[in-house]
């Protein structure tokens, strides 16, 4: 049973916004379904006195107080932006039409 | 899109019974936003508030704002729930350009707060207890601009503008368990339930959760299940419900469309809905070509929250008296009706009247000058109440020159008129008015003289020993004086002139 299908893989692809061909979805569900093994030969030596882990620091409650620091010049924040208007990010059409 | 005739909400409640879940989320009123220091102060102009971590510029890390977590936990705690021991962010990926990482730091599996309950107390006084699921930190996004559409909506528009200085700011999103058994009072407990969650907000001070700026929005889940089933039916989002009134509306609105298709023998469609102000009604949102998928997993570049015991019990104990058990206690001190405290909630005039009572005023004074005329000058000028140019410490001054009797209500109604247009405080436009009552006899005198001189016939009457009849003595001298004699002193001086014991 493979970690990971083509069909999720053609899901995941699609939910990211990815545009595959029927080749790349075969070389990356491959590909992926390794990884996902590789990684998941951890859980087989996870034994259930290590907790699930999403940090390798053994940190916690890192904050900063609530202090206004200075932000981006407006020209600063729109300075990669491919189009703009009115001082704002322009983006293309966001719904299709119906 | 089809058009549902509507049943009679009485039709449907007659053969359905309601289950509500209600989804607010509040914006939190920290100085700076969830993960960076930008500023959060409303108005700026578009993007100026914002940097490399709310663009989501590749390299930037996001770092916790320790004052929107005490003011999640203090929510939480208010709200009767459990604190998390420990907790972690969530990302939720989705693609839609008001956010620029493409994901919302969330939390999903662990919020912070969970398990509570919140009681509502209805206009008879009836309380009804709501359960609160959870309470979880999360940011806001960005506001969008559509250009080229109808109007101004998203449908039909060529591009979209986005300004990104809300992006990012702190969001608590409060969800409540299924509300069950409230009946044909759904809508109203939907309501109130706002309606407290709001004014616990604002009691806790950690948000104005003024609806209208987008401060607190509300989303509605409604189903309908025939009455005996245990099985809830499925249930339709109506999203950004902006108002008190239009949460009662919304709920009542899809109780009877609910109640409609499925009585015609068709099924509800899960989806979200758009509501509208003009008529009160609801339409079918985008419908999702697929289940949303948001692939949630533990946000990698921020640690876990664990907050203390000892803080958490230290916030738990620094908690303000509950807003509902407050009115409850103003409501005694005030010796007034669960309706009359009701008028003084909607008109939101309790903490404007507390502190005119703090200020010295009398309960009943400060109550009356509050919900009276000055309640009708708001509404007049369309603001609220505590928007009006004039303080409370002016209003008890104003209740404390009628007790001495140096003013009457006429008059006062004057001096607080001159107080909101700026003319200075009670004495000073008292002043500068000349509004002080007059009962000094000498002033007063000819002015009584002269109304009996000319009302010979009543004369006649209060002489012969209708002491009745020197009201309309009394009035004539106050229409002479411009309202500003001492009434019950002209009455003394008429009586005394006309030889009658009073």
């Amino acid at each position: 049973m493979p970690g990971i299908t083509r069909e999720e893989v053609a899901h995941l692809a699609r939910l990211a916004r990815l545009e595959l061909k029927d080749e790349e979805l075969d070389h990356f569900a491959g590909q992926l379904d390794d990884i996902i093994g590789a990684v998941a030969r951890v859980s087989d030596v996870a034994d259930e006195d290590v907790p699930p882990t999403s940090h390798p620091l053994p940190l916690t409650n890192v904050m900063r107080p609530d202090e206004v620091r200075p932000s981006l010049t407006p020209e600063q924040a729109l300075s990669g932006a491919p189009a703009q208007e009115q001082q704002r990010f322009k983006v293309p059409q966001i719904l299709g039409e119906e | 899109m089809t058009v549902t005739e509507l049943v009679s909400y009485e039709d449907a409640l007659a053969s359905y019974d309601p289950v509500m879940g209600l989804e607010v989320h509040v914006e939190l009123g920290t100085r700076t936003k969830m993960f960076c220091g930008c500023s959060t102060s409303l108005g700026a102009d578009p993007n100026t508030q914002t940097c490399p971590v709310c663009l989501g510029l590749p390299g930037s890390l996001p770092v916790v704002n320790a004052t929107a977590v005490e003011s999640a936990v203090r929510i939480g705690l208010a709200l009767n729930c459990e604190i998390a021991q420990w907790c972690r962010f969530a990302r939720k990926n989705y693609f839609y350009p008001d956010m620029p990482k493409n994901f919302q730091i969330s939390q999903y599996d662990e919020p912070i707060a969970f398990d509570g309950y919140l009681d509502v107390q209805l206009e008879d006084g009836e309380v009804f207890r709501v359960g609160i699921e959870r309470a979880h930190m999360e940011e806001d996004t960005g506001k969008s601009t559509h250009i080229g559409g109808a109007t101004g909506r998203i449908h039909g528009a060529v591009h979209s503008l986005l300004d990104y200085n809300r992006a990012g700011i702190p969001l608590i999103e409060i969800v409540t368990k299924p509300i069950t058994g409230a009946g044909e009072r759904a809508p109203e407990v939907a309501k109130a339930y706002v309606a407290e969650l709001r004014e616990l907000i604002r009691a806790l001070g950690v948000s104005e959760a003024r609806m209208e700026m987008g401060q607190m929005r509300c989303d509605v889940n409604l189903s309908l299940r025939p009455h005996g089933t245990e099985t809830f039916g499925t249930r339709s989002e109506t999203k950004n419900v902006n108002s008190l009134r239009s949460v009662e509306r919304a709920t009542r609105f899809e109780i009877q469309r609910h109640a409609a298709v499925l009585g015609s023998g068709g099924t509800i469609v899960q989806e979200t809905r758009h509501f509208h102000e003009d008529d009160g009604s609801t339409t079918s949102g985008r419908v999702k070509e697929e289940a949303e998928d948001y692939r949630y997993f533990p946000e990698p570049d921020l640690v876990p929250v664990a907050p203390a015991r000892e803080w958490v019990e230290g916030l738990r104990a620094g908690l303000p008296e509950l807003p509902r058990l407050r009115r409850n206690r103003l409501r005694e001190e005030w010796g007034i009706s669960e309706h009359e405290m009701q008028s003084v909630l909607n008109a939101g005039a309790i903490d404007l009247i507390t502190a005119t009572i703090d200020a010295g005023a009398p309960a009943d004074q400060a109550r009356k000058w509050w919900m009276g005329e000055l309640a009708r000058r708001a509404n007049e000028q369309g603001t609220e109440l505590s928007a009006l140019p004039i303080t409370p410490d002016r209003v008890a001054r104003v209740c404390e020159l009628v007790a001495d009797g140096s003013l009457n209500d006429k008059l006062a109604r004057q001096v607080i008129e001159g107080v909101l247009a700026g003319e200075g405080g009670p004495d000073e436009v008292v002043d500068k008015r000349g509004l002080k009552v007059v009962s000094d006899t000498g002033a007063l005198s000819a002015a009584v003289d002269e109304a009996i001189a000319a009302n010979g016939a009543i004369a006649e009457k209060i002489r012969g020993g209708k002491v009745a009849a020197a009201g309309a003595l009394v009035g004539a001298v106050m229409k002479a004086t411009r309202g500003q004699a001492d009434a019950a002193r002209v009455r003394e001086l008429i009586l005394e002139k006309l030889g009658v014991q009073g």
